[in-house]
């Protein structure tokens, strides 16, 4: 028997898997967000990093953010196959098996947390097991099919990569490390409410019990507005600790003044009129809360590499 | 039935192996990096070759 004939039976298969299946399995957006947030937090570190270890670990990060992704899809493929957002990923629609995909997320795990261990340190290693663990058992198999607060305890997933890049470069978790877990922490509810929204139809035909599906939309927008007033002092406090300075502050004022602005437009918007006008509101609000934390990491960064301070700036925490 | 070289599947996997090929070479290289990195921790790398090191050697006082 050759090669040839072994290839025989399956290059007709019309799904040949192709690696850029198994990479969209990771995805490769949401790892682009790990790798800036996790980025900032290690070079915001008052420690200096050499380059390659610091390239190494976000790199193991990232991965490590693939493999919970890629188990997230594996376990979800039934929800996904039904939401119109995400039919199009690679089990739905039949290019990777349930089983690879697990495979992949399982083994990608153990590979990123030991690489990490064996490059940055046991600290940031163990906390990205957790925050795996996190993201695929507690909320992907536990949380997102039993209760409205997914997202918000959920969020946690999310939030743990600038503290894990700190903690890569530090050794230690400080009250700076926690502010940007927080931020990203509280900034996730009216991210995800603000999407629900306008996709409240995929939710409720997949049977996930999203905010807007069960409490409906109105509740949603007052969950929103509270949660933004609750983000805004996380936010604004990171000005007075070692990682800000005024460059931060401002951007972090002006920036949580327009998310309460549009919160607060959101709470007080007739349903009917959303709904007429295709969400149009709510889909700015959901790219601007991306724009939001972008800016607020973007501050962060500024102010690790130039000084700002032409004046005694207050660092109270 | 072989697999003809201009076969779509065959340029498509072909593509992979290469990416898979890059990616594990891009990880040797990598491992590789860290090691140094480490072993140096900032500092040079002398090697060891049954001769006299002159950053072991003590020095001498005329």
């Amino acid at each position: 028997m050759t090669d040839a004939s072994l290839n025989a039976g399956s290059y007709n298969i019309p799904n040949q898997t192709e690696f850029d299946d198994y990479f969209a399995l990771l995805k490769p957006r949401v790892m682009s967000l790990v790798v800036f947030t996790a980025s900032v937090g290690m070079l915001a570190a008052p420690v200096g990093v050499h380059p390659i270890i610091a390239f190494a670990s976000i790199l193991f990060i990232a991965i490590g953010a693939g493999a919970s992704g890629a188990l997230n899809m594996w376990w979800d493929a039934d929800i996904d196959a039904v939401m119109k957002r995400t039919a199009g990923r690679p089990i739905p629609n039949g290019k990777v098996s349930p089983h690879e995909a697990r495979n992949l997320g399982l083994w990608l795990s153990v590979f990123s947390v030991g690489m990490l261990a064996i490059t940055a340190n046991f600290l940031s290693a163990g906390l990205l097991a957790f925050t795996i663990f996190f993201y695929a058992v507690i909320y992907t198999m536990w949380l997102k099919r039993w209760t409205p607060q997914n997202i918000v305890i959920g969020g946690a997933a999310g939030a743990f990569p600038p503290m894990i890049g700190w903690v890569a470069a530090t050794g230690g978790i400080s009250v700076e490390a926690v502010l940007m877990f927080l931020l990203i922490f509280m900034w996730t509810p009216p991210h995800f409410w603000a999407l629900a929204l306008f996709m409240n139809e995929d939710y409720s035909k997949a049977g996930v019990p999203m905010l807007t599906v069960t409490n409906g939309k109105k509740s949603t927008r007052l969950h929103i507005l509270v949660y933004t007033l609750l983000l805004a002092p996380i936010a604004i406090s990171l000005s007075f600790t070692q990682l800000g300075g005024p460059l931060y502050f401002c951007a972090s004022l002006a920036l949580n003044l327009w998310f309460l602005f549009g919160a607060f437009k959101l709470f007080a918007r007739d349903e009917t009129i959303a709904s007429d006008e295709n969400y149009k509101l709510e889909r700015k609000f959901f790219f601007f809360s991306l724009v939001y934390l972008f800016m607020h990491f973007l501050a962060l960064l500024c102010e690790a590499f130039v000084d700002f301070a032409f004046f005694s700036w207050p660092v109270v925490i | 039935m072989a697999l003809s070289k201009s076969h779509p599947q065959h340029k498509r996997r072909q593509r992979s192996n290469i990416i898979i090929g890059a990616l594990l070479l891009g990880f040797v290289g990598l491992v590789f990096a860290i090691t140094v990195v480490k072993m140096s921790n900032g500092a040079m790398l002398e090697a060891f070759d049954h001769s006299y090191r002159i950053s072991v050697t003590p020095e001498q006082n005329d």
